[in-house]
């Protein structure tokens, strides 16, 4: 009996070398400690129930497989619980790195619409969850509450201030905010 | 007189803007345990760690570093009462602490009036009441032992990264069942006690249904515990289970009906408080089970 080897070979041109370097640059020193044990995985509650495998993530960020890790939406059924970090027996902050990983994914434009949404509600009201319809109010006020906390929702200074802090570190540009011509979907 | 104990109350979003009960509850036992809350006035979103932080980290921490220096401008320690924002607080009171990125931030929050000092910490309300008001003082306070048979859900960013967290323990932790069982209640163990709620990092606005299979499996291990109620000290975690249940039930097809109590309405019952005070009449869930059980109705 023949057969044939298949070797997958990894395209040079498509590998970001530098990945790995640029995350033990933002703080996840231990990262290339990993050792593949599976740890995460197999104490993940989302990896339980979908296709996400952790170790994998972790293994393909390593190797530098830039836009295959980005483009993942395992990336995000990740509920951040922290379970992997604490198990990781080469002290890994994991969650952290999917973290990282998720800023990159969105500078590379993958971002789900509702994340969008909620993002947009930020930058408009200060509140990522805010009072968008009355009725919240009355339920405030039915339960001897103010009507609107004191929160930005009662300071319309502190909203601008939310404001002037998106514009100074572009969150506004990465998502693609443009003033008065959101859908506001969330 | 001044309360002896006194905070930056920080609300979030959720709570203020979606379960205005747990703030109407917080408000109206604080003051039986000698706490005074002291409104962080222009507060935003913490902003959440699973979103915002998921998205751009530095816009994450420079906000949460307003936030902050709104606590320090009021010389106080924050409490809050939400896991998500907690872990977003302390993670940024810890980050913030290192001279270089304050310097960083501080030129961020140039133009909005505030700075960072690194003058304030950051405590859950577990921490305040186990450790700054303590269990004998908290039980000088209750009138009205609840018998009944509870659920605990601790919540993942409580105790997660343990690093930066006051307890020592991650598993085994019982600070939540001590305080349960303090009002005359019963913690009952369940399958999965320790799993996450499924709410978090962004799960539950962009990728529902893993997030609802998650609840789903908490409810069917409760149900076969035979509770009355799940208690939580997370709003997160509390619009999970409260909301979400009705959302599994829709979805899965079940009939799931665990009434879900934040622990400061729990501890406003103890203390005399009616269920309507503690907006128990505000529950997607019907709390009604669960108050028939203990003698008394909405």
């Amino acid at each position: 009996m023949t057969f044939v080897l298949n070797r997958r070979i990894i395209n040079g041109s498509k590998i970001d070398s530098e990945l790995a370097e640029d995350m033990v640059k933002a703080g996840l020193d231990r990262i290339r400690s990993c050792i593949q044990c599976g740890t995460c995985t197999g104490a993940c509650p989302s990896g339980r129930r979908t296709a996400m495998r952790t170790r994998q993530l972790i293994r393909k960020a390593l190797l530098g497989f830039r836009d295959e890790v980005l483009s993942d939406p395992d990336l995000w059924v990740c509920t951040t619980c922290g379970t992997c970090t604490e198990r990781c027996p080469r002290k890994i902050d994991v969650t952290e790195a999917i973290l990282y990983l998720r800023n990159l994914a969105c500078q590379e434009g993958y971002m789900r619409p509702e994340h969008r949404g909620v993002s947009v509600k930020l930058i408009e009201t200060g509140h990522a969850v805010p009072i968008d319809d009355e009725k919240w109010s009355k339920m405030r006020e039915d339960l001897g509450l103010s009507p609107l906390p004191p929160t930005v929702h009662s300071y319309p200074k502190a909203v601008k201030e939310i404001q002037h802090i998106i514009k100074k570190t572009g969150f506004d540009k990465l998502i693609n905010y443009k003033e008065g011509k959101n859908d506001g979907k969330t | 007189m001044m309360a002896k104990h006194r905070y930056s109350f920080f609300l979030g979003c959720v709570i203020p803007n979606r379960l205005p009960q747990i703030e109407a509850a917080t408000r109206l036992v604080a003051p039986k345990l000698d706490i005074e809350l002291v409104e962080m006035k222009g507060a935003s979103c913490c902003p959440a760690p699973g979103v915002i932080k998921s998205f751009d980290k530095e816009t994450w921490l420079a906000i949460v570093a307003r936030n902050i220096a709104l606590a320090e401008e009021n010389g106080l320690d924050i409490l809050v009462l939400c896991n998500g924002c907690y872990g977003t607080l302390i993670a940024g009171v810890h980050d913030l602490k290192d001279p270089e990125t304050r310097a960083r931030v501080n030129k961020i929050l140039k133009g909005t009036g505030h700075q960072i000092k690194g003058t304030v910490t950051t405590k859950h309300l577990a921490e305040v009441l186990y450790m700054d008001i303590g269990m004998e003082a908290i039980e000088e306070t209750i009138i009205r032992p609840i018998e009944a048979r509870c659920a605990i859900h601790v919540g993942c960013h409580l105790l997660k990264p343990s690093d930066i967290r006051p307890w020592g323990v991650v598993e085994d932790f019982t600070v939540i069942d001590e305080l349960v069982e303090l009002l005359g209640a019963t913690s009952v163990d369940y399958k999965l006690k320790d799993m996450c709620c499924g709410a978090g990092g962004g799960l539950r606005s962009a990728v529902l249904d893993v997030s609802l299979d998650m609840a789903r499996e908490k409810f069917e291990a409760m149900t076969q515990a035979k509770v009355d109620c799940l208690v939580n000290v997370c709003n997160f975690c509390h619009l999970q289970f409260d909301v979400g249940q009705v959302q599994v039930n829709k979805e899965f097809g079940t009939d799931y009906q665990i009434p879900v109590l934040y622990y400061t309405q729990l501890l406003g019952l103890a203390q005399g408080f009616t269920p309507k005070e503690m907006g128990l009449d505000k529950h997607y869930i019907s709390v009604e089970p669960f108050l028939e059980k203990i003698g008394m109705s909405v």
